[in-house]
């Protein structure tokens, strides 16, 4: 399930919002590009196990 | 004290329509940045030469922040619950970065107390409302995958270890171009970690108060597009009820899981603490170690993969076989392993690694997967707050798990000069906990209907719960 709306109406009837799907894109590649940094250099090392 | 509008829990409330998959990422971005926690040992070093002190003066000012991480969750845990996950996030920003600035000083005018009041007091604190922050708010979203949800976020406080090493000692490596982390033996000066410190902080109030503006809570009474709650109330163990965390410490069921992440957390900390001499004293012939210094960082570096990944992949596996299954896995399966690693963990490399890298693995998914279960005994009313209580379990882990693995090897030896059967006692110790830890998962029943809160009718009337059966 990519993604998952709420119910169709809200207790104080508030209009329905659309997230970007930008928004989304940007903010999972925020957190996204530093993890794959760590994990690259981590992997790295690892690889020393075999190499070392 | 009033909280200022912008952080409060009423303006963060998702209108319909939000998508849901923008809250990961918030809790990502705070955990990701907290991890760092498990980094220190890169300019410890540094430190302990620069302020001409001890190995131990420095290693205190990482126990005092895990120390306090279990405090604070435990102590804010309901504030947290209360007032919602931007103004829990934006605290621990403010704590964690404030954190990193005093420290930074501390270091800068070699003042030791400074780095002890500012890294571990006040980072300490950061850490651990930071740690629940957004925990409460991923169950709520994720109903239909709370151990998903979970797993997610507690993956980033992993992760969160793996970005800072090789950053800190790419920056030290600016701030002190005659340190050079690919060359053994060279130390970066004081200023380059106190800059790495202010740094550091930057980054981290940029990142954390990214995720505390994106956090939203779900509307009363909202639920995913075809999730069924029935369902979920089918599944053993699994409550609708609600208990307040007042009441959940007074049940044994807490007391319980207190045991469970204790004993799972202690045995994990028995091969992290020790994991890169580990390694080289299980192959080692008199004076020389057949694995090279090298690959013992390597081995460090898989044990934290593992660590990072079984927090995602075992609580993600958890929602479909069940949280008390799941332990006894992580338990039953990790003594089993905890047994073959003592007794024929030096035939060979490959098998030595192997197992190491599973028991890790189960030490990340016990983190990972415990605010689920929590979740699945006491409900989401206060689940924030619970978890924060239980959190103490790690801060008595941390003192425990480094104190008997230390205790038991002074006894065996000369650091340098051990072998695989002086590891032995302290192993079996470990085995010994696992096998505690799992009789007290056994133990697990649902929560006695006594201890959940009233339901309330439409005249505002509390009516008992007793009668109810909703835990199964």
């Amino acid at each position: 399930m990519s993604t998952s709306l709420s119910q169709e109406s809200s207790p104080n009837g508030q209009q329905p919002v659309h997230t970007p799907a930008g928004l989304i894109a940007f903010a999972w590649t925020l957190v996204g590009v530093p993890l794959a940094y760590g994990l690259y250099q981590t992997v790295k090392t690892a690889l020393t196990l075999l190499t070392g | 004290m009033a909280l200022p509008g912008f952080l409060q829990r009423e303006r963060i409330v998702a209108r319909p329509g939000f998508n849901r998959w923008l809250i990961p990422p918030a809790a990502l971005a705070v955990h990701l940045c907290i991890g760092q926690a498990y980094a220190t040992s890169v300019y410890k070093t540094a430190l302990v030469e620069d302020f001409g002190t001890s190995q131990t003066a420095i290693g205190i000012v990482f126990s005092i922040a895990i120390v306090m991480l279990g405090l604070s969750a435990a102590l804010f845990g309901t504030w947290v619950d209360k007032n919602g996950p931007r103004a829990a996030m934006f605290t621990a920003a403010c704590f964690w970065v404030t954190g990193f600035v005093v420290g930074g000083l501390g270091i800068e005018t070699r003042q030791l107390w400074l780095l002890y009041l500012g890294y571990g007091v006040i980072g300490g604190i950061g850490l651990g409302i930071g740690y629940i922050s957004p925990v409460s708010t991923l169950i709520k979203w994720f109903p239909d995958r709370p151990g998903l949800a979970t797993g997610m976020a507690i993956m980033g406080f992993g992760g969160g270890a793996l970005i800072a090493s090789p950053l800190s000692r790419q920056l030290m490596n600016w701030y002190d171009p005659e340190y050079d982390p690919a060359v053994a033996g060279t130390v970066p000066s004081g200023g380059a970690v106190s800059a790495l410190f202010f740094t550091l902080a930057a980054v981290y109030l940029v990142f954390m108060m990214f995720g505390a503006f994106i956090v939203r809570v779900p509307a009363e009474g909202w639920r995913p597009d075809g999730f069924d709650p029935s369902t979920v109330k089918q599944k053993a163990l699994v409550t609708t009820e609600s208990v307040s965390a007042k009441n959940a410490v007074k049940t044994p069921q807490f007391w319980l899981l207190w045991t469970v992440l204790f004993c799972n957390v202690t045995a994990g900390i028995g091969i992290l603490e020790q994991a890169a001499p580990m390694i080289q004293d299980f192959f080692r012939t008199g004076e020389t170690s057949t694995v090279a210094v090298t690959a013992a960082a390597g081995f460090v570096g898989v044990l934290s993969l593992f660590n990072m990944a079984g927090r995602f992949v075992w609580s993600s596996t958890s929602d479909y076989i069940g949280r008390k299954p799941i332990y006894m896995v992580y338990l039953g399966v990790g003594l089993v392993l905890y047994v073959a690693l003592a007794t024929i963990g030096s035939s060979a490399t490959w098998l030595f690694v192997l197992l190491a890298a599973v028991i890790i693995s189960f030490y990340g998914g016990g983190f990972a997967t415990v605010p689920a279960y929590l979740r699945d005994l006491f409900g989401t009313y206060q689940v924030g707050a619970i978890h924060g209580r239980l959190l103490t379990a790690w801060s008595a882990a941390g003192v425990a798990g480094p104190l008997i693995v230390n205790s038991v090897l002074d006894t065996q030896g000369e650091p340098g000069s051990l072998v695989a059967a002086n590891y032995r006692p302290a192993l079996f110790i470990m085995v010994g906990l696992l096998a505690v830890g799992f009789i007290a998962n056994l133990l697990v029943r649902p929560v006695a209907s006594k201890w959940h809160e009233p339901h309330r009718d439409a005249a505002g009337t509390a009516t008992p719960t007793a009668a109810r059966s909703a835990v199964r």
